[in-house]
């Protein structure tokens, strides 16, 4: 119930506001004069724009909280997990290799290095001993370091940087009727999370809970990986890379409501969305005529949240 | 019954359970005890199939446990482990109801809710239910886990360490609630402890093991003895008679 009065009260103003932010003259008042440029802008621009935010932000909250869920570690999501740079180095294999690839084939690229990427990820966590929780993340960026390194070294010998840094900072300028499709992809993956969400609280408690409670560990971890990379490919694939959102979002309701994800879970897709509609309209209106890439937006807060969380940490620990 | 035969646990070659063979009654209230690395913890993990075996089988009631279904086994038997770090930010009713998720995959019938009030009132959580687990006591923590495990409501019930983080008046009560669990509920119900006068006061039966191996088995009577005890510990013991009590002092 609040959950709807939060839909209605914050999200849907929020979408109407970015419907008519932008540099073209969309307003109610241009599209009831039948300004046929205005309707065209707003079809092909501003809806898709819109969608494409709602459904990324969604998907990428969800998918932070499942990695956190997984990983046992508040920290960890697609950007500090080397998720996001591996589905990265798997656009510029099929940027080189197979140009002429269908965009779902290569998403579904992407999706399998997301996957390799975090699979590594994890097994490396599974060979370190970890003295502190914040070595997780670390371990994450470190890798994420290391793999985008690997593909701005290829990116920079074919001549691809250019096309490649369109994929990888998050930006929803581009975004055109007929080139966001496929987050309806990721928004398929976030229902599917949903609708397992006990299993994930479950694998929340750990191996030997959830195992005790009869519940197939190893599956639910592919279930949640799967989903994990699905997600993320479709986002950078269609959008670019979109960091911290899967960190901030998570965190502010696990703060407020708990984890019991079957509650959480529409309170976190709905906060993410929200979020992504705030910076891209914050990006679209700070320095108008141009716009500034939802990306980095997204990166000075995030980041900034991340300094909040660690120090939190620290000050509940001493 | 719970009937483990010629169960090992090695690493590299050092063998921390090393070919136990054990056949666990139904009913009552069964300990485990021991010296430190005696096998004791690597051994009920075993029997609840948290850990691989190296050799050797369990079954409990004829099932299995490395081949049933987890889910199967999940509704016959229940496990809690030491030392549990619980990072999800779980209220205390929300823990206690995953205990049901064997039975209803989380979507709670009204039979489910009612053996979480149930559980929740047993443990006498019941001021506690709203609140975090992180915002909890390392005691109070003990007694929602435990908690969770009875709202699984299981034949067999294995506890390691049970009394962890418990206050002598909470130790005292949380033992007599499992042998109550034991004797008015009907369970099986098998700890790790490492009090041996808990042990003593509370058991129906005693199994003693020392570097992975069952060193001897029977009734309180039978083990709280000092030559038995001293052989069990390699400390010297006395025993003595207070009411009808056998207590067993080493200090």
């Amino acid at each position: 119930m609040r959950l709807l009065l939060f839909i209605l009260a914050v999200l849907v103003p929020l979408a109407i506001l970015s419907l008519f932010t932008g540099v073209s003259n969309v307003s109610p008042a241009t599209l009831f004069a039948g300004d046929a440029r205005a309707v065209m802008v707003l079809v092909e621009s501003r809806v898709p724009r819109t969608i494409a935010l709602i459904l990324a932000g969604s998907g990428m909250a969800v998918a932070g909280t499942i990695m956190q869920m997984l990983a046992r570690n508040r920290f960890v999501e697609p950007s500090t997990a080397g998720t996001v740079e591996s589905a990265g180095l798997g656009i510029l294999a099929v940027l080189l290799l197979a140009p002429g690839l269908p965009v779902f084939a290569k998403m579904l690229v992407a999706a399998v290095f997301a996957l390799a990427g975090t699979l590594l990820f994890l097994a490396i966590l599974r060979r370190i001993p970890l003295r502190s929780v914040l070595m997780v993340p670390l371990i994450g960026i470190m890798l994420g370091g290391v793999i985008s390194a690997i593909t701005t070294f290829f990116a920079y010998r074919y001549n691809m940087q250019q096309s490649l840094g369109a994929w990888m900072s998050g930006d929803f300028s581009a975004v055109l009727r007929g080139r966001y499709e496929l987050l309806w992809f990721s928004f398929a993956m976030t229902v599917i999370a949903y609708i397992a969400a006990d299993r994930f609280t479950v694998a929340g408690l750990g191996e030997d809970f959830a195992t005790s409670l009869g519940l197939k560990y190893t599956s639910v971890m592919a279930l949640g990986l799967g989903i994990v990379s699905m997600v993320t490919a479709a986002v950078v694939v269609s959008a670019g890379m979109v960091p911290f959102l899967g960190l901030i979002v998570p965190n502010v309701i696990s703060m407020i409501m708990g984890d019991a994800l079957r509650r959480t879970l529409p309170w976190i897709a709905a906060s993410g969305a929200a979020l992504v509609l705030v910076c891209d309209i914050a990006g679209r209106t700070i320095n108008a005529p141009y716009e500034i890439p939802v990306g980095t937006v997204l990166g000075i807060i995030g980041s900034g949240f991340f300094l909040y969380l660690l120090l939190r940490r620290q000050s509940r620990a001493a | 019954m719970i009937e483990i035969s010629n169960v090992s646990k090695t690493y590299g070659a050092k063998p921390v359970v090393d070919g136990v063979t054990l056949n666990l009654p139904v009913g009552g209230l069964t300990s485990i005890v021991g010296p430190n690395g005696a096998g004791k913890s690597t051994l009920l993990s075993m029997i609840a199939r948290l850990m691989p075996m190296s050799a050797g089988s369990v079954t409990v009631d004829g099932l299995d446990v490395t081949k049933t279904p987890g889910d199967v086994l999940a509704r016959r038997l229940s496990i809690l482990r030491q030392d549990n770090h619980v990072t999800a930010r779980l209220t205390v009713r929300d823990l206690v109801s995953f205990g049901r998720y064997p039975h209803s995959r989380g979507r709670l019938t009204k039979e489910d809710l009612h053996h979480v009030d149930e559980a929740i009132a047993y443990l006498n959580l019941g001021e506690l239910s709203g609140r975090f687990l992180d915002e909890l006591s390392g005691g109070q923590r003990q007694r929602a886990f435990v908690a969770m495990v009875l709202c699984q409501n299981t034949d067999y019930v294995l506890f390691d360490e049970p009394l962890n983080n418990l206050d002598m008046k909470h130790a005292v009560s949380m033992m007599r609630l499992l042998a109550r669990a034991a004797s008015d509920l009907g369970k099986t119900v098998v700890l790790v402890i490492h009090d041996i006068n808990f042990a003593a006061v509370y058991s129906d039966y005693i199994v003693a093991m020392q570097s992975g191996r069952i060193v001897c088995q029977g009734t309180p009577d039978e083990i709280i003895r000092a030559d038995v005890l001293e052989t069990i510990f390699g400390t010297p013991f006395e025993v003595h008679t207070i009411g009808s009590r056998r207590i067993a002092t080493f200090y």
